[in-house]
């Protein structure tokens, strides 16, 4: 009874959505005001009644009620609650549902938070972002409904995929969502936008926010599945460049440019077509992963969906926003002002490098992504285009920005002096040297290029610490003196410095652990032991276990670091119950220098057990560097200027930066 | 400066950026795009040795064999044609006789394929997209290979 509630509150939300799209549109081109005042309490119903459906969905899955088509399919009676719970966005229908959901929360905010904003404005962004409602409502309503049910119900669940079954995976789809769906906000204000001819730093202002929630939420969302995919997958990859990290890596890189692209319209009110623009690209970026990832036309582990029927409604859903977008923007872009001008050297131009290196590299990804999809449909060949392409073509554009980046922050607005930018950034150059030749010595013999690698990482930290100490004049004042200015610092400053700061991390963790692995692939029997970067790692044997809902075998591993004992280890293989599968659970250790990362294999029948074992340096650090730009972002957002719903007190006190 | 001369240098630098970009692409597609053949398509020579592929099809039933260490071979089959793989390492979870498989490595010159990655998609019912349609236009029925030795699989998928 509750799921056919359920069903029918999503009808009803797909149909208050179609009213939204509709009637305040109207309003605004006809200077309406009850017509406009409809948005506010239909993006509210539409939240409601989503909310009830996902609740509904949601109550299906953990009463386990297999006569819901849905729940039979992805659950087991016997998962724990968690998983039980988190198989609601495990499979393609419930995670659409996910996704109409936090569309509907970004749209209800925009009502409820948006009351200071001009009423068409209001508006049209409201009515953009109910049509994208209706049809991602549509789509789920005719091709993937999680309410149908089965006759009869069967007895029990086929179970969700085992290596779903983990507490960061529960969390990434939520996460990866609101990064995707929340660049539907930038999309809605972008169109709106266009269509009012009209845009200006308030706009900015309020994009801006939104834009920095569903990045710091994408940045942490990619981040978990990256971590997930190290600890879970056995082989200690932390990326893979495959189809469906890409796709979600595509709509990051698009909106990282947009971040940096709507500071320049905030502050300086320059690039507004190109910032409006890359508004409309973020969105059909994280269309474009949609599409990749629930049509089925790729070959992963993400790709739930095998129904050419929905590929084609997706598609024509992407071309329909894109290209829509595209050509509204290439009919009104421009009624759209030129701002401010600005020298080629300066903040604005420092910004504008960012975005070009950024939408480049995009493009590049892009390319690498379909080119096989393209080349298959086009001439039936088959190929894998793997990270040998994605290294080649990524890596070099990121030198450049990763060398500028420090830059950035030095340089004023309108017009900026490098000379002066690269005297204050001497002592982060200094420490980058440094960092050379330690890495050298620490390592030799090694790869020659990875301490650059290394340093570039150093390098774009310092800087940003750099930036932070000379914002507060260090060593021009004593130390009261310099935390007091520190204090005083808007944080905007502070996010910028500690995002820049998690970037230089990631390199770090990245390039170490790419360039220094420790890699022991090898047979091993009882009281065998090898050697893995400095660590004794003795196998004890292995035991056969049991949990909630697998059996498993458990190795058991000693270690020791010269004659001392560190820990033990216990890798497992597991076989689940439903749906019967093996899955490996790594046995890591984790040091400040990096992690030591065993595998269990298989029981070879000459004796003994296949084992591998790896030292990862400093992989952590990809994952710290990533959680360093979420919170990086938070802080950023606490800025009062930044505020949800502030722009207009904030526009009565300009200047609230040091324009350097 | 004129406006439009400023505006000139940003397109100027984007279009340089891009046309770097454009020739990155270009290279690394040369030399880094693997092909993926099935074992008809190497029998019938379409495949130049030495030649980085990925090679796919069914593990067949009573090939694996595993020798000293970590060493196993394996053959791979699509019905019609039968290469012999010799691989070092560990094999994925969802390695199994019977089952669809994909490797990445070279052809050496006595005819056997040299892997040094094996993919077993992580999905009890997944066969590997290519790998299906290439055995359907082969016409090969996939019929029950893909249910499952739930008990065996128990005591480790050993021959």
């Amino acid at each position: 009874m509750i799921t056919e509630l359920g069903h029918f509150a999503l009808i009803l939300a797909v149909l208050v959505a179609a009213v939204q799209m509709v009637v305040p549109a109207l309003g605004a081109y006809q200077r309406d005001a009850r017509l406009m005042s409809v948005a506010e309490p239909a993006a509210l119903s539409q939240l409601t009644l989503l909310t009830f459906a996902f609740l509904a969905l949601m109550h299906a899955y953990v009463t386990s009620d297999f006569s819901v088509a849905n729940v039979a399919t992805n659950s087991h009676s016997t998962k724990p609650l968690l998983y039980k719970i988190s198989g609601v966005w495990g499979n393609h229908e419930g995670s659409m549902l996910l996704w109409v959901l936090i569309l509907a929360i970004f749209g209800a905010a925009v009502a409820l938070f948006g009351r200071n904003l001009p009423a068409t404005l209001r508006a049209n962004v409201l009515s953009v972002q109910a049509s994208i409602a209706v049809a991602f409502g549509l789509f789920i309503l005719l091709t993937s409904n999680p309410f149908v049910r089965l006759e009869p119900a069967p007895f029990d669940g086929r179970g969700l995929n085992p290596i779903l079954q983990d507490p960061a995976l529960s969390f990434h789809p939520p996460f990866l969502y609101m990064g995707y769906v929340g660049f539907s906000m930038a999309f809605s204000f972008a169109i709106a936008a266009l269509i009012e001819g009209r845009t200006d730093a308030a706009w900015a202002r309020w994009v801006r926010p939104w834009t920095l929630l569903a990045w710091m939420c994408l940045t942490i969302g990619i981040a978990m599945g990256s971590w997930w995919a190290y600890y879970e997958l056995g082989w200690g990859g932390w990326w893979f460049w495959d189809p469906v990290e890409n796709a979600s890596f595509m709509p990051w890189l698009a909106g990282t440019a947009l971040l940096h692209s709507a500071l320049v319209m905030e502050k300086r009110d320059a690039l507004k077509v190109w910032t409006v623009l890359l508004a409309i690209l973020t969105f059909s970026m994280s269309l474009m992963g949609t599409f990749l990832v629930r049509s089925g036309v790729l070959s992963s582990v993400h790709a739930f969906a095998v129904d050419p029927q929905r590929g084609v409604f997706v598609l024509a859903i992407m071309v329909l926003f894109t290209g829509g977008g595209l050509a509204l923007f290439a009919y009104r872009a421009r009624e759209l002002r030129q701002g401010g001008i600005f020298a080629p050297i300066s903040r604005e131009g420092a910004l504008v490098l960012n975005n070009i290196l950024l939408t480049t590299a995009c493009a590049t990804v892009l390319v690498g992504t379909l080119y096989p999809l393209a080349l298959e449909s086009l001439t039936g060949e088959k190929i894998s285009v793997g990270a040998p392409y994605f290294n080649m073509t990524f890596g070099p554009l990121m030198l450049p920005l990763l060398l500028a980046m420090p830059f950035g922050p030095y340089l004023a607005w309108k017009r900026g002096d490098v000379y002066a930018a690269a005297q204050r950034l001497f002592v982060a150059a200094l420490v980058a040297i440094a960092a050379i030749a330690v890495t050298f010595a620490v390592t030799k013999p090694g790869p020659w290029l990875a301490p650059f690698g290394i340093a570039i990482g150093v390098w774009v930290m310092a800087g940003a610490i750099s930036e932070l100490l000379f914002r507060a004049k260090a060593g021009n004042a004593n130390l009261e003196e310099v935390l007091r200015r520190l204090r005083n610092l808007p944080r905007s400053v502070f996010g910028t410095a500690l995002a820049h700061f998690g970037v230089g991390m990631m390199v770090i963790g990245i390039i170490a652990t790419s360039a220094y692995q420790t890699e022991r692939v090898l047979l091993m029997k009882v009281g065998d032991t090898v050697d893995v970067a400095g660590y004794a790692l003795t196998f004890n044997g292995a035991k056969a276990g049991q949990g909630p809902n697998y059996k498993e075998q458990i190795g058991s591993f000693t270690v020791q670091r010269d004659g001392a004992p560190v820990t033990t280890l216990q890798p497992e293989k597991r076989l689940y119950d439903a749906p019967p599968q093996p899955t490996t659970e790594a046995g890591i250790y984790n040091a400040w220098t990096g992690d030591l990362y065993v595998v269990l294999g298989d029981e070879q029948t000459s004796g003994g057990w296949a084992v591998r074992a790896y030292f990862h340096p400093f992989v952590r650090f990809i994952w710290l560097g990533a959680l360093v730009m979420f919170i990086a972002g938070a802080v950023s957002l606490s800025d009062r200027r930044l505020r949800v719903g502030a722009p207009q007190r904030a526009r009565r006190s300009p200047a609230a930066v040091p324009a350097e | 400066m004129t406006r439009k001369q400023r505006r000139g240098i940003l397109i100027g630098a984007g279009v340089a950026i891009l046309s770097v970009a454009a020739i990155l692409v270009m290279f690394a597609f040369r030399s880094s795009i693997v092909f993926f053949h099935t074992p008809s398509d190497i029998a019938t020579s379409k495949v130049p040795a030495g030649q980085r592929i990925r090679l796919g099809g069914l593990v067949e039933k009573g090939s694996v064999v595993r020798g000293e260490g970590t060493h196993v071979k394996f053959a791979v089959t699509d019905t019609l044609q039968t290469i012999p793989v010799s691989f070092s390492g560990i094999l994925p979870d969802l390695f199994r006789e019977g089952q669809g498989v994909v490797a990445e490595g070279r052809i050496e010159p006595d005819g056997h394929f040299a892997a040094d990655s094996v993919l077993a998609k992580h999905d009890e019912t997944y066969m590997p997209p290519e790998v299906a349609k290439a055995l359907k236009e082969k016409g090969v029925t996939l019929g029950e290979g893909a249910t499952h030795e739930t008990k065996a699989a128990g005591e480790t998928a050993s021959p």
